[in-house]
């Protein structure tokens, strides 16, 4: 077990968050700052993902380290039956960092128990993805210059979308407002509303996406709502446009207001938003890559220097 | 001697009672406990009155010539969280107490997530408890949470 390891976004304190984040903020306006000089890194992904695997390779790449590692577990021992316990020692011995995505859920937590070497959870099925949520913050914080008291809204599937509950979660700590969108089939959890109510968060749950809620956000987070989470197909039918952000929508929105969505887009967002300054969907995916820099170097106990 | 009105059973010399037990947690109770394959004297009684249970209804075993760690005996505190152990020494109650809830439960709970870790991998099962009342218990791995009666017992 390395305590440097991230498996959860609650794995880290308010601090390390804003730590983190000044971090990314360094990593922006010195993308290629070779500190990992003689690392190895090994990104294991049992579960194909090409945007969070480039993304993490192009952050070893630009800090001047190595990466070995698969980008699909049929081309691996696995899948002759190995344990995941044994492909992590194995690898261990190869590298100073591993980066895994799995898609059975808790296999980041248990990666950690078997091992000495940092690993970094990249997605464990729909349990966690910690560097999406930091990537996330880093873009809240970029775009309206604090993360505190913002009002957030968050529309679509706020049921199966993990990248809503983790945000949800790392947002205890700045003193938000919510407003949670969505049809009754893909409501807020009940545990996710629960913990709201214990932290004195504030928040209204939504079926209409109405301009009232546009007009007094910060920030909207927009989710894709999938045919397949859906057991009445009718219900699907009937709400999948309801979700949908127009540009027209955006006429009397605040001046601060930003779109988060964290990809792939299908059609919850109309394509006349992306030339809306407010739309801010590719930069997000674009932050991503400082977010996991600052992740890496700290699992690696790498210590950036921002002052220079 | 006072009359036995209710359970016609041989006192125990030397043993364990486990008394105030649910009734539907009777038998995953002796699952836990590795009764089944016990060749020492056991008595198991359900669905008896209870002034002490909201439900009414309890569960008593009675096993001889066996003492449970402690360990072992804290384990049926996720699903009967009433009950009581007695230790019996030559017809003796030496020792009476309530189960404690661990708070790390550890390879006793299977995780009902199909798709957690703990399902697909040849390793231990371990949950965390998240309120007491009423009992709600975490899977270390998935994060999936059961309610402590419906935790599905290994």
């Amino acid at each position: 077990m390395n305590p440097n390891s991230l498996v959860s976004i609650d794995d880290l304190s308010k601090e390390q968050i804003l730590h983190l984040l000044e971090n990314a903020r360094y990593f922006e306006e010195h993308p290629n700052h070779k500190i990992l000089d003689g690392k190895v890194v090994a990104t294991l992904f049992f579960e194909p993902s090409t945007r969070t695997r480039l993304s993490f390779e192009t952050a070893v790449n630009r800090l001047g380290g190595r990466v070995i590692g698969f980008s699909d577990a049929a081309t691996t021992s696995s899948s002759k039956g190995e344990t995941l316990k044994d492909t992590i020692k194995m690898v261990s011995n190869y590298v100073d960092l591993i980066i895994m995505r799995h898609f059975l859920e808790g296999a980041a937590r248990y990666a950690t128990e078997v091992t000495d070497t940092p690993v970094i959870n990249a997605g464990d099925g729909a349990n966690q993805h910690p560097s999406q949520t930091m990537l996330d913050l880093y873009s809240i914080l970029k775009t309206q210059g604090t993360l505190s008291n913002l009002t957030i809204t968050m529309v679509g599937d706020l049921k199966y979308g993990r990248t809503v509950h983790s945000l949800l979660m790392a947002m205890k700590y700045f003193n938000p407002t919510f407003r949670f969108v969505a049809c009754d089939e893909l409501r807020m959890p009940r545990e996710y509303i629960e913990f709201c109510r214990q932290q004195g968060i504030p928040f209204e749950e939504h079926t209409e996406f109405s301009r009232e809620v546009i007009d007094s956000s910060d920030i909207i987070y927009m989710t894709r709502v999938q045919r397949e989470r859906f057991s009445d197909i009718m219900e699907y039918e009937r709400v999948k446009d309801l979700y949908t952000l127009r540009n027209s929508m955006l006429d009397t929105s605040r001046p601060n207001l930003r779109i988060l969505h964290p990809l792939p887009r299908v059609n919850e967002i109309a394509t006349d938003v992306d030339d809306n300054p407010k739309a801010y969907y590719f930069e997000q995916a674009r932050n991503g890559l400082f977010a996991r820099q600052a992740l890496i170097c700290n699992a690696l106990g790498i210590t950036v220097p921002i002052k220079e | 001697m006072p009359q036995k009105t209710e359970l016609a059973v041989a006192a125990l010399r030397n043993g364990t009672v486990i008394d105030h037990i649910p009734s539907e947690a009777l038998f995953k109770c002796v699952k836990i406990l590795g009764l089944a394959d016990t060749t020492h004297r056991l008595t198991i009684g359900n669905n008896l009155n209870s002034n002490r249970l909201p439900s009414g209804s309890k569960g008593i075993i009675k096993v001889a010539d066996t003492f449970f760690p402690e360990a072992t005996l804290n384990r049926i505190a996720l699903i009967a969280p009433t009950a009581v152990v007695n230790t019996i020494r030559d017809y003796e109650v030496v020792e009476k107490r309530h189960v404690e809830l661990p708070n790390a439960i550890r390879g006793i709970v299977r995780c009902d997530n199909p798709k957690c870790i703990t399902n697909n991998e040849p390793m231990e099962t371990l949950f965390e408890t998240v309120t007491d009342t009423p009992g709600v218990i975490r899977c270390h791995y998935c994060n999936h949470t059961v309610a402590n009666h419906k935790a599905t017992i290994l």
